[in-house]
């Protein structure tokens, strides 16, 4: 029973990074049409930059700052220069964003080597947590807890606040926004920044139990990619249900049929897409 | 004078026949004797490599290029191929024909079942969903540890039987190879693009609900496309193996897929010769730059970024509309 627990608090929480990666991705692709495979380069360097900050200050708080802000920003300059050419191009911001993540690859090559990094956890979290006799990560339950959180409050700006409305009203009728005076050139922007905060988060988040190292990048960009393939491109709650789904999966691919641990993840993904080609809640064609 | 007037008319027509079987018989000649033309050894492998991947982004063309699908898992059709003459050669036995048919066998098959799931979806999704059936392939090769040697990949391909008492070696036999098969490659292409088919893929990709008004079977023809491209890029998977000798996960990877979509878009993608010459480019920038530095990734993503900003029509598709006008009507 104890095992059980621990099996699927795991996977919930390995979901939950996930989710902070897919939500942004979807958001984006689901208000702006924009495909940033850039996700998996947000978070290598997001945990890369985190893992600087945590040794220099041990200040997680300042991590979670350093390292969102940073790729946010980083999400703003290539939205502003080079993505914004591309609207209603799938292919050429795909192979652009790809581009992207292997300049970032490198670039972290150069600067932090090839050598695994694990961002040290926060002081708050060096105990475990005790579940019958075993211990758990209490980070871990930090993780799920920061990515409820967020999920909560990416629901509430979009279906609760002005902003979300007017971004709702933009990607619904573009022009017609525009003809009531939203800048929905700035609104899509803030969007694109924001989801790429998320993306950075989710590297400082994922740095201590999935950590960074030279490939990590690709492994969960494609990993976010299946779950917004189950969830259906665009919607939040697809992407919050793909994320638990893909987590829980994994988790227990890699205890059951660790041969196959990767296999156990795309099969089912395969079995969707052949009974609902646009994911469990995304939108019909 | 008739007779006169004919054969004027077939002396004016012939010059530019014969020129044309001319360059034909030119280019014939430099690629068969290449291997004994260029200074070094090196040269011969760069080729070989070269007519190898242009026969992957050729199958992926006719998909992306002319029927205007983007498959970012056409790496997996390739690792296909690739992969079923390796294990053939390490569980049973190392005949270029049987390694061969197999490998075309099975990458005919996954083409199928990719193109099933996949054609009846556009758009961005298609995209994706391609991806995501490459990855499946992958991490089964990469997974499979026991059957596939994950990681490692499998060796030990080199010399294939390909008569009861001859068996491939030797640097130039493998570029003759490739040379074959790019040429077959090259011809049923042509044969494709040129037929009624080809035409509808086009007319698909310019014009999709046009083509159903018409009473096109759209579903049937992009079908085609996609299995005749994945065949394709499964046969390049299957000299690929043999050439290097050995295989291992990243010939089914997404990597390998986005490569060659980079291929073609770079040479010009929807032009015959287009996804050769971005071939060509590619590699001997790679080759270049593995010589002086190790920032291949840096160079590889600056590259992807550029073309993509700057070049998006491709050098053939560049080319294309300064040809005509200097080459009057062709």
């Amino acid at each position: 029973m104890e095992t059980w627990i621990i099996h699927i608090l795991n996977g919930v929480s390995f979901g939950m990074l996930l989710f902070l990666l897919a939500s942004g991705l979807t958001l984006i692709f689901g208000l702006m049409n924009i495909v940033n495979l850039s996700h998996g380069g947000y978070y290598l360097l997001g945990a890369y930059i985190a893992c600087t900050v945590m040794t220099k200050t041990h200040n997680f708080l300042l991590a979670i700052l350093s390292g969102g802000l940073s790729i946010a920003a980083l999400g703003l300059f290539m939205e502003r220069f080079f993505l914004n050419r591309l609207h209603k191009k799938p292919l050429a911001q795909v192979l652009l964003t790809i581009g992207f993540t292997l300049v970032f690859a490198d670039a972290s090559l150069i600067i932090w080597g090839g050598v695994p990094y694990f961002v040290e956890k926060p002081a708050f979290c060096l105990r475990p947590i005790m579940i019958g006799k075993s211990g758990f990560p209490s980070y871990r339950l930090f993780v799920i807890g920061i990515g409820t959180v967020v999920g909560l409050l990416l629901w509430l700006f979009q279906e609760r606040t002005r902003v979300g409305t007017r971004v709702r009203a933009a990607v619904n009728d573009e022009e017609i926004a525009r003809a009531l005076g939203i800048n929905v050139r700035f609104l899509f922007t803030v969007i694109f920044t924001l989801g790429a905060f998320l993306a950075g988060l989710s590297g400082v988040m994922g740095g201590p139990f999935y950590g960074a190292y030279p490939g990590a990048d690709f492994e969960i960009l494609l990993l976010t990619v299946v779950v917004i393939i189950v969830g259906g491109l665009g919607s939040l709650r697809g992407a919050l249900v793909g994320s638990l789904l893909i987590g829980l999966i994994d988790n227990f691919g890699k205890v059951f049929f660790p041969q196959m641990a990767m296999f156990t993840i795309y099969l089912p993904m395969v079995i969707i897409l052949a009974w609902k080609p646009s994911g469990l809640f995304g939108a019909e064609n | 004078m008739e007779a006169l007037g004919a054969l004027r008319g077939g002396e004016l027509r012939r010059p530019m026949e014969l020129r044309k079987l001319l360059a034909y018989f030119f280019t014939a000649a430099l690629l068969v004797l290449y291997p004994f033309i260029v200074p070094s050894q090196y040269f011969t492998t760069l080729a070989t490599q070269v007519l190898i991947f242009s026969t992957f982004s050729m199958g992926l063309n006719l998909l992306l290029g002319y029927t205007g699908m983007a498959s970012l898992g056409h790496g997996a059709l390739f690792g296909a191929g690739a992969y079923v003459p390796a294990l053939l050669s390490k569980y049973v036995i190392n005949n270029f024909w049987i390694g061969m048919s197999t490998g075309l066998l099975m990458a005919l098959l996954i083409s199928v079942v990719f193109a099933l799931i996949a054609v009846r979806i556009s758009g961005v999704y298609f995209i994706f969903i391609t991806l995501a059936l490459g990855q499946v392939i992958w991490a089964l090769v990469f997974g499979w540890k026991s059957v596939t040697g994950g990681d490692e990949g499998i060796t030990g391909l080199g010399s294939p039987l390909v008569w009861p008492s001859f068996s491939l070696s030797g640097g130039n036999q493998y570029y003759y190879l490739a040379l074959l098969f790019f040429l077959i490659v090259l011809m049923i292409t042509y044969r494709v693009i040129t037929s009624p088919f080809g035409h509808a893929m086009v007319g698909i990709r310019e014009n999709e609900s046009r083509m159903r008004a018409l009473g096109f079977n759209v579903w049937r023809c992009k079908f085609i496309a996609f299995v005749v491209s994945g065949v394709i890029s499964g046969l390049a998977g299957v000299i690929w193996a043999y050439y290097t000798g050995f295989v291992n996960p990243r010939d089914a990877s997404f990597e390998r897929s986005t490569e060659a979509v980079l291929m073609v878009i770079l040479g010009g993608s929807g032009t015959f010769l287009g996804p050769v010459v971005g071939t060509t480019i590619i590699l001997i920038i790679k080759n270049i730059v593995a010589i002086y530095t190790k920032r291949w990734l840096f160079v590889l993503g600056m590259a992807y970024i550029l073309i993509i900003l700057f070049a998006s029509k491709g050098v053939m598709g560049a080319l294309k509309g300064r040809l005509k006008g200097l080459l009057g009507q062709t």
